[in-house]
């Protein structure tokens, strides 16, 4: 009932990391990776050691290679960003970051992607996103399809749209952060996380609001808040403790596992986390708030 | 009663016998794999091009000269053509894929090629590109305007690129190619076979030539241009050019591996070498062994006795995966390997479902054995309902996802019905054969949880 009664303390709380979230999206804005714009990423580790990377700057700004980004990776290494290249061009790069064969290198990944691949890929993208939101909305109206007292049946789908939106929102403002100081960059793996997290969150509040309807069926409680606070007071250690096991492997995938899938592992772990906080702490209470606009409603009537 | 410790032991040996495939399976563990026969040395997991490093290109293939029926032809040849040419290399399990186009993978035909353990991208893509592109081409019509240009000493020179014209007859058609030399010059030539669609072709092409020219073309310049005197119904050519016995050689040599059907131009590369492969594999098995522990911990802390059982189940879930894996196969990647590991979160969700509602059953007043039983029931819409979602999604990033999202979709896909059966079956089993236990203190301190006695 403690949350039902604070409600608001608890939507504002959300409200202001969802605005935030916008805020910092607008301000810091997202990088777009190589999968999507196309360009080349090469990783270089050196055998002996690093040469200085303005050597290497200046060396690149005589090539006819467009604009080629340098970042130290590890010790003895560096990740090279540029446009996409050709095998002429690659053979140049290496030559150049090798200066000549002087200071010996182990080229351990290199990735180019041409503009067509990538716009392909952002098709891909775009049609996932939609046809992913397409079919959890079909599941939202599908897992409402009944209606319900007081509060007609799409009133829950729609609060489920709200959540769901909060909690791959706040996320992705996570994302801007690590986008804006670490180089995260958007990805094809960013996608599928953001997605990832629409399908988990949309579970969770589903969850508690058959739980809710459940409980109105039974008439458990004397009012609409009193039954959903009862239905989140018995289900939210279930809810806490299955997002639980959820964000123990995800943690460790982030501090264990492989790099490749660490930003990936970060922003499914805040997805869990927030679409449990939604599902228990924004969902419920959005519904006793609607409920109560609409009885003061009936009542100026 | 005995039935129920007959599906114990029945489950119990399934899953040691699953188990027992993994280990003989793997050579990591199996200090003898050596020796073992051929069923296990052939079952191991299959690793994508970022964990055992190697090459991934994807080309563009240029069918604008190909008619529109025949894409999917010609395609298919290109595959086969290039499987071959990599195979010729010796690298080991290369995947050759064609990609037509599509309102979803856009308008190009493409060629993906996998090559595991070719990282050096140079040598990938000459060897690829080393295959040559044999074309045959007649004169064009006379009245076909042609770029001629003039240069300052008065000297004509006519474009060639306009003189012939394309015909259908390529390298595709080529059957065999042989190196001779001229009984009476001994200059080397290149005797070729086409095979029947190629003679028939070509039977066409010289009967309707007679007195013209034939250029053959090989990777898009012309290399002889011979003069057609009579039909040729038997599908043998001749070319004869400027070349050495060792340049001869090596042309046939190119000309027999097979020449492309139609032109492709390299559109991406992607090169991982194999120590940051191995690196990721060793780092999603430690985030796997580390995540599995600590979820086992708190099961066995917070769920006593049923978390035991729930741990055990997802030992079995575990090694069903794995077995699957290695069986079906999937080949695994890093963002694979990320979603078996989700799963192992998700796959414990079902069980959690379970005990909070048995745990409700309990509390209401059921008996053990009741409360299994009804929670097992009234637990299963909502673990239906919370994975639906995520096999929607699973289902749609299977259908558009590159191979690093295919493998990630596949893996949580596959995870979650799994769990489902684990959770369902394997769970319950266990569970409503502990009722044994009776109805005493311990034993409802064994079903509870939390802090709770």
């Amino acid at each position: 009932m403690f949350i039902i009664k604070h409600k608001k303390i608890f939507l504002i709380i959300s409200a202001i990391l969802v605005l935030s979230s916008v805020v910092l999206l607008f301000v810091f804005g997202l990088k777009v990776g190589i999968d999507f714009k196309g360009g080349a990423l090469t990783e270089v580790v050196y055998k002996e050691s690093r040469p200085i990377q303005s050597d290497l700057d200046s060396q690149f700004k005589t090539l006819d290679l467009g604009s080629v980004l340098i970042q130290p990776t590890g010790e003895l290494g560096y990740i090279v960003k540029s446009i996409d290249l050709n095998e002429t061009q690659h053979a140049l790069l290496l030559k150049t970051l090798s200066q000549d064969d002087k200071s010996p290198l182990e080229e351990k990944s290199f990735n180019s992607i041409g503009p067509s691949v990538g716009k392909e890929l952002t098709r891909k993208a775009i049609i996932a996103i939609v046809l992913v939101s397409l079919g959890i909305i079909l599941f939202i109206a599908f897992a409402f399809r009944k209606v319900s007292k007081p509060i007609s049946s799409w009133k829950y789908g729609l609060m489920a749209v709200v959540s769901l939106l909060h909690d791959v929102i706040i996320p992705i403002g996570l994302f801007t952060i690590m986008s804006r100081f670490y180089g995260a960059e958007v990805d094809t793996l960013f996608v599928v996380a953001a997605l990832t997290i629409l399908g988990l969150s949309v579970s969770d509040t589903i969850v508690i609001f058959d739980r809710i309807r459940e409980n109105l069926r039974n008439k458990t409680g004397e009012s609409f808040s009193e039954t959903v606070g009862k239905s989140l007071d018995q289900s939210y250690m279930r809810s806490i403790f299955t997002s639980l096991t959820v964000i123990i492997v995800l943690l460790s995938l982030f501090f264990f596992g492989p790099e490749s899938t660490k930003y990936f592992a970060l922003m499914l772990t805040a997805g869990m986390f927030f679409g449990t906080y939604s599902s228990i702490f924004l969902a419920s209470p959005l519904l006793v708030l609607i409920e109560e606009l609409q009885v003061k409603k009936q009542a100026k009537k | 009663m005995l039935k129920k410790i007959v599906s114990i032991l029945i489950v119990l040996i399934l899953g040691a016998a699953v188990a027992f495939f993994v280990f003989k399976s793997e050579p990591k563990l199996n200090p003898n794999f050596a020796t073992e026969n051929s069923f296990f040395k052939n079952s191991p997991f299959r690793l994508g091009l970022d964990l055992s490093g190697g090459s991934h290109l994807i080309y563009k293939a240029d069918v604008s000269a190909v008619p529109a029926g025949q894409v999917s032809v010609s395609m298919d040849a290109l595959r086969d053509v290039i499987e071959r040419r990599v195979n010729l290399f010796g690298v080991s399990e290369p995947v050759v894929q064609v990609q037509n186009s599509g309102f979803i993978s856009g308008e190009e035909e493409k060629l993906i090629v996998d090559l595991p353990g070719v990282t050096d991208v140079e040598k990938a893509t000459v060897m690829i590109g080393q295959t040559p592109l044999l074309e045959f081409k007649i004169e064009a019509p006379k009245d076909t305007p042609r770029n001629a240009t003039i240069d300052k000493d008065g000297k004509v020179t006519l474009d060639t690129s306009l003189q012939f014209v394309s015909t259908e007859l390529t390298g595709r058609y080529l059957k065999k190619a042989t190196l001779d030399f001229d009984q009476t010059t001994s200059e080397p030539k290149v005797s070729l076979q086409f095979d029947d669609t190629g003679t028939k072709l070509f039977a066409q092409i010289t009967k309707d030539n007679i007195g013209k020219m034939v250029a053959i073309y090989l990777d898009g310049a012309p290399i002889s241009t011979p003069v057609v005197r009579e039909e040729i119904p038997n599908g043998q050519a001749v070319i004869s050019g400027s070349f050495t016995p060792t340049e001869g050689k090596q042309l046939v040599g190119r000309l027999n591996s097979g020449a492309l059907p139609v032109p492709i131009t390299l559109l991406s590369r992607q090169t991982i070498g194999a120590t940051l492969g191995g690196n990721a594999v060793d780092a999603g098995v430690k985030a796997a062994i580390i995540g599995f522990l600590i979820v086992a911990l708190f099961l066995i802390l917070w769920y006593r006795l049923p978390g035991f059982i729930a741990v055990l189940a997802l030992c079995i879930y575990i090694t069903m995966m794995l077995a699957l894996f290695k069986l079906l196969p999937v080949t695994l990647t890093a963002a694979g390997i990320a979603g078996f590991i989700i799963s192992i979160g998700i796959a414990v969700d079902a069980n959690i479902l379970i005990f909070e509602r048995l745990k409700e059953e309990l509390h209401s007043g059921h008996n053990i054995s009741d409360a299994v039983s009804a929670g097992f029931h009234r637990a299963w819409s909502s673990i239906r309902d919370s994975n639906f979602s995520t096999i929607i999604s699973a289902m749609i990033f299977f259908w558009f996802g590159t191979p690093l999202i295919k493998g990630f979709a596949l893996t949580l896909g596959m995870g979650v019905l799994v769990s489902m059966f684990s959770a369902i079956m394997i769970s319950r089993i266990f569970l409503s054969g502990l009722f044994f236990i009776g109805e005493g203190k311990i034993a409802r301190f064994l079903f509870s949880s939390g802090f709770s006695k």
